[in-house]
């Protein structure tokens, strides 16, 4: 079970609006207006499953999710 | 003999200037090359990576808030980052890169990928007034949300560009007033030129923006308490406005390269085609490679100026190219030469476009029609299609990207049957172009949400 | 040696119509994709190759109406798979409306339906399945009338009527007088059986997918009684049709992978990826058809404006230059986007229905059959070459456990 937190991003140019991740995941992804999708980058992990249907279904491969395990980078100031 | 040479292709200390988009995806795609040395992310803001196109639009309508736009971290990079550290000065004959905070970082080789900022309000003309706002970072946005939940009478967006337009669709949705001033005769016309931007025009207007072309601003005042009350525009109006949002365009971050003999200013850090940056003398500098958004380099396919994209994909893209360079012998260097791409969401309406319609002489619609909801418009220099933008129509846009690719004519014979019967080429309608048509200056197409536009006031 | 009268495209594609080569066609295909972009004989052109296909899927040159012979139907009387921009869009939408919101959130029923054809098979002995008759076909046919609010009892009607305007896409020269003749008939028949429906429905409206198209509030008004007629003719058929060989295919290519059998066993959500990788690799629509509105140069070529195209999908799917080690079944191939539900405008519209049928009736086969194997290799065939699927698939087991979901 991948207990990292869930990531993703859509590649909006290579979007076609298909609809694919909406109806695979529609707390994650939606279309606002008729064409425009807007999607969450940070939902819920109890999702992941949704999502990764949603990334596998996309006709143009434009669902990228995370992959990193390393913890995510934050503001440093000293650690020299 | 190089750092690069002596640390090998692979090995040595790769510093990344810039930890948005392109510095992060620079620095995946360096491990994914086999870079096995020493890697650190350089980043002004405080922040993990995260991704800027919803600030102008979900995140100010309130549907995202600014901890849901982290960008993924696609692989672990076994990377030192230093956020909130700007970097503030270049020694590139000592390899090395000056920091806020005083301190100094050896590389081997570096990746530029500073980005640009939103262009300021002069504070002398009111710059300084609490209400003032820009759009680029995160915290600008969550500022701007704050201010427009606050229910102001008014809105005053100076720019009808992309990041313009779409903050004024979003005051819209959110029912605010809205005024956007516009220098030129249309809205987008530094993109899409004056056709397009008529046609876009309309979409201000119907969902009740106060649209005012051919107009700027003159001065932002305040109260004695330092707030905005008061726009005093060049048509003599002045008008009581609460919140000001400044979209005129985008300045790079290169003050930090002042003096380090790279060919950089507001416009950019100039490039060649394999990403390695040029010293002023002209020169390549060796080692040093820049990508994204502060990049200006040559297109083979836009020949004879340098392009500067605000664009999504090609920090993605610029980012891999570097990255793949900076590990190569020279000859495995590959030219960064990719289709321009760029979308944008205004007034329930998804623009998508492909190419560099910005170079253009003509516009022909070959899908749709202007006043429909869905059209395609294609842009043509010198008989050749250069650049295509459709609304709403987003299935359509490879097609269309493959026959510039292949440098078709221009008008194209498409034959397609939600098109005109002939297609009618006019003049595209770009402002400040001489009678010949061709752009006095570089081309900066302008892309969510840091539109590019020449500057006004 | 006889000079040949015939081009080598022309052979290959006769090879690809044949019913002795409908178990394999593959070899055939990658003979074409040498040349991707290649005129027949009979001045139809064939795509084989993935970016080509691609590029005509998003061309604004190419247009679905295929100026068929075949098809004498008027054009306000075709269903949105053969209308172009700005009908195919008023109409899509209106179908995409109705039809979309109905599936979503279907997967648990869809579960329990796969269940109740499964427990009817339930054994801890020896025994064996049809996975065309037991599964794959009811499946579907159950769902897509659920939708549309069509009495199950109707299904031996208008399931023999569906087979047979099935055989009826495939080439006109490969079909008999009698069978052109069944054709007609058959059309006939649908449109009787159709026109009754939908004036039952008119008459006592209900939640369904019908009553939703009849009487959606549209302000282009492009569902008029012939378009109806015609949709509901195409969501009958492509319910019928399309879903039971991806879910026919899914079965024999994961019992000739024993290894990705095994994965699914032990993983059910690789089945997302693994259905993507059957519409890959043996994708239950094999072609499509569109036409030239303008000369388009592709492939080092000109297709001449006018001109009737063949989209290999299932040809592109196997493109090297697209895909790694293309004849190779990986469950869990990356950046999987293949042609198996076409692209552009005509993208599927039962996509989404279509993947959650087989992922859920593949992982319920991969769960509960023990020590399953194919009684024939490979199984018989049907006949139609575009819409291409066994016939039947006979599948032998050690036991046929209940469902432990």
């Amino acid at each position: 079970m991948n207990t990292q937190p869930l990531r993703l991003v859509v590649d909006l140019n290579r979007c076609q609006s298909y609809g694919q991740c909406v109806y695979a995941a529609p707390t994650v992804f939606r279309f606002h207006d008729e064409e425009s999708l807007e999607y969450d980058y940070a939902p819920d992990a109890g999702v992941r499953r949704e999502v990764e249907r949603a990334a596998v279904a996309c006709p143009v491969q434009a669902i990228t999710l995370g992959g990193a395990t390393e913890p995510a980078p934050v503001a440093c100031g000293d650690d020299r | 003999m190089t750092g690069a040479g002596a640390a090998g292709l692979r090995t040595g200390r790769v510093v990344v200037v810039g930890a948005s988009l392109a510095g992060l995806r620079a620095a995946e795609a360096l491990r994914d090359e086999g870079f096995t040395g020493d890697l650190t992310l350089i980043g002004e803001e405080p922040h993990a990576p995260y991704d800027r196109p919803p600030l102008s639009k979900a995140v100010l309508t309130g549907r995202l808030a600014c901890d849901h736009i982290e960008l993924p971290r696609i692989r672990d990079i076994g990377a030192r980052w230093l956020l909130g550290t700007p970097a503030t000065g270049l020694d590139v004959p000592g390899r090395r890169v000056e920091l806020a905070d005083g301190r100094q970082l050896a590389y081997d080789r570096l990746v530029i990928a500073t980005g640009t900022r939103a262009r300021r309000w002069p504070v002398e003309a009111g710059g300084g007034l609490a209400g003032v706002h820009v759009l680029r970072a995160r915290e600008d946005a969550e500022r701007l949300r704050g201010a427009l939940a606050a229910g102001p009478r008014r809105v005053l967006v100076v720019g009808g560009g992309f990041t313009g337009g779409e903050v004024a669709s979003a005051c819209r949705e959110l029912g605010l007033p809205v005024t956007v001033t516009q220098r030129s005769a249309a809205p987008l016309a530094g993109a899409l030129g004056g056709v397009i931007g008529r046609a876009a025009a309309d979409w201000y207007r119907e969902a009740g923006v106060d649209l005012r072309l051919n107009t700027t601003v003159e001065a932002l005042e305040g109260d004695s308490a330092g707030r905005l009350r008061r726009a005093v525009l060049s048509d003599g109006t002045a008008m009581p406005v609460e919140v000001a949002v400044i979209a005129t365009g985008a300045v790079a971050n290169t003050e930090w390269l002042a003096g380090s003999g790279l060919a950089a200013d507001h416009r950019g850090v100039v490039s060649r085609g394999d990403c390695r940056a040029v010293a002023d003398c002209g020169s390549t500098a060796e080692d040093i490679y820049v990508a994204g958004d502060v990049a200006r380099w040559p297109h083979l396919l836009f020949p004879g100026q340098l392009l500067r994209l605000d664009h999504w994909d090609n920090a993605l893209a610029q980012a891999r190219t570097a990255a793949h360079n900076l590990t190569r012998d020279p000859g495995e260097r590959r030219d960064h030469r990719p289709l321009p791409a760029f979308w944008s969401q205004q007034f329930g309406r998804y623009l998508k476009s492909v190419g560099v319609p910005a170079v253009a002489d003509q516009v022909a619609v070959t899908q749709g029609a202007l006043d429909q909801r869905r059209f395609v418009a294609a842009y043509g220099l010198k008989g050749r299609l250069v650049g295509v933008v459709a609304v709403d129509s987003p299935r359509v846009l490879d097609g269309y990207a493959a026959l510039i690719e292949a440098r078709a004519p221009f008008p194209p014979r498409l034959g397609a049957t939600d098109g005109p019967d002939r297609l009618d080429p006019v003049d595209a309608d770009f402002p400040g172009r001489d009678a010949a048509g061709v752009p006095q200056q570089d081309i900066h197409p302008p892309s969510a949400p840091a539109p590019a536009q020449t500057a006004h006031r | 040696m006889t000079p040949s009268t015939t081009t080598p495209a022309t052979d290959l594609f006769a090879q690809v119509l044949r019913q002795d080569r409908r178990a394999d066609p593959y070899p055939c295909y990658a003979q074409l994709r040498r040349d991707p972009v290649v005129r027949m004989d009979d001045g139809t052109w064939l795509v084989s190759g993935y970016r080509e296909i691609r590029q005509l899927l998003h061309d604004p040159r190419s247009s679905a109406d295929r100026r068929d012979p075949q098809n004498k139907a008027p054009q306000a009387a075709r269903s949105l798979l053969m209308q172009d921009p700005p009908l195919h869009d008023q109409l899509r939408r209106v179908v995409t409306e109705e039809f979309v919101p109905r599936v979503m959130g279907m997967r648990d029923h869809l579960g329990d339906l796969v269940s109740g054809l499964l427990d009817a098979h339930i054994s801890d002995r020896p025994g064996r399945l049809d996975v065309v008759a037991d599964l794959a076909y009811p499946l579907p046919v159950t769902v897509i009338c659920e939708l549309l609010g069509v009495p199950r009892e109707d299904e031996a009607l208008f399931g023999s009527i569906a087979r047979r305007l099935t055989r009826g896409l495939d080439p006109v020269d490969t079909q008999t007088e009698e069978e052109l003749r069944e054709l007609d008939q058959a059309r006939n028949e649908l449109i009787q059986y159709l026109e009754g429906l939908i004036t039952e429905r008119r008459a006592e409206p209900g939640s369904d997918l019908l009553s939703g198209l009849m009487f959606h509030q549209d302000p282009d008004d492009v569902m008029g009684p012939i378009q109806l007629r015609v949709t509901l003719g195409l969501l009958l058929i492509a319910g019928h049709e399309t879903t039971v060989n991806l879910i026919a295919n899914g079965t024999l290519a994961l019992l000739r992978n024993p290894d990705a059998l095994a994965r699914l066993r032990a993983d059910p959500d690789l089945a997302t990826p693994l259905v993507e990788e059957v519409l890959r690799y043996d994708p239950p629509v094999q072609m499509s058809g569109r036409s030239a509105l303008a000369d388009i140069d592709l492939g080092g070529t000109t297709i001449p404006e006018g001109s009737r195209i063949r989209l290999l999908l299932a040809a592109g799917n196997r493109d090297a230059t697209r895909f790694e080690d293309p004849d190779r079944f990986v469950p869990d191939r990356r950046d999987n986007a293949h042609l198996g539900f076409g692209g552009g405008i005509h993208y599927c519209i039962g996509a989404t229905l279509a993947r959650a049928e087989a992922q859920i009736a593949l992982t319920a086969l991969a769960r509960r059959l023990r020590s399953p194997r194919l009684v024939a290799d490979p199984p018989p065939y049907r006949e139609n070459a575009i819409l291409r699927g066994p016939e039947k698939l006979l599948v032998a087991f050690d036991g046929l456990a209940p469902d432990g979901r």
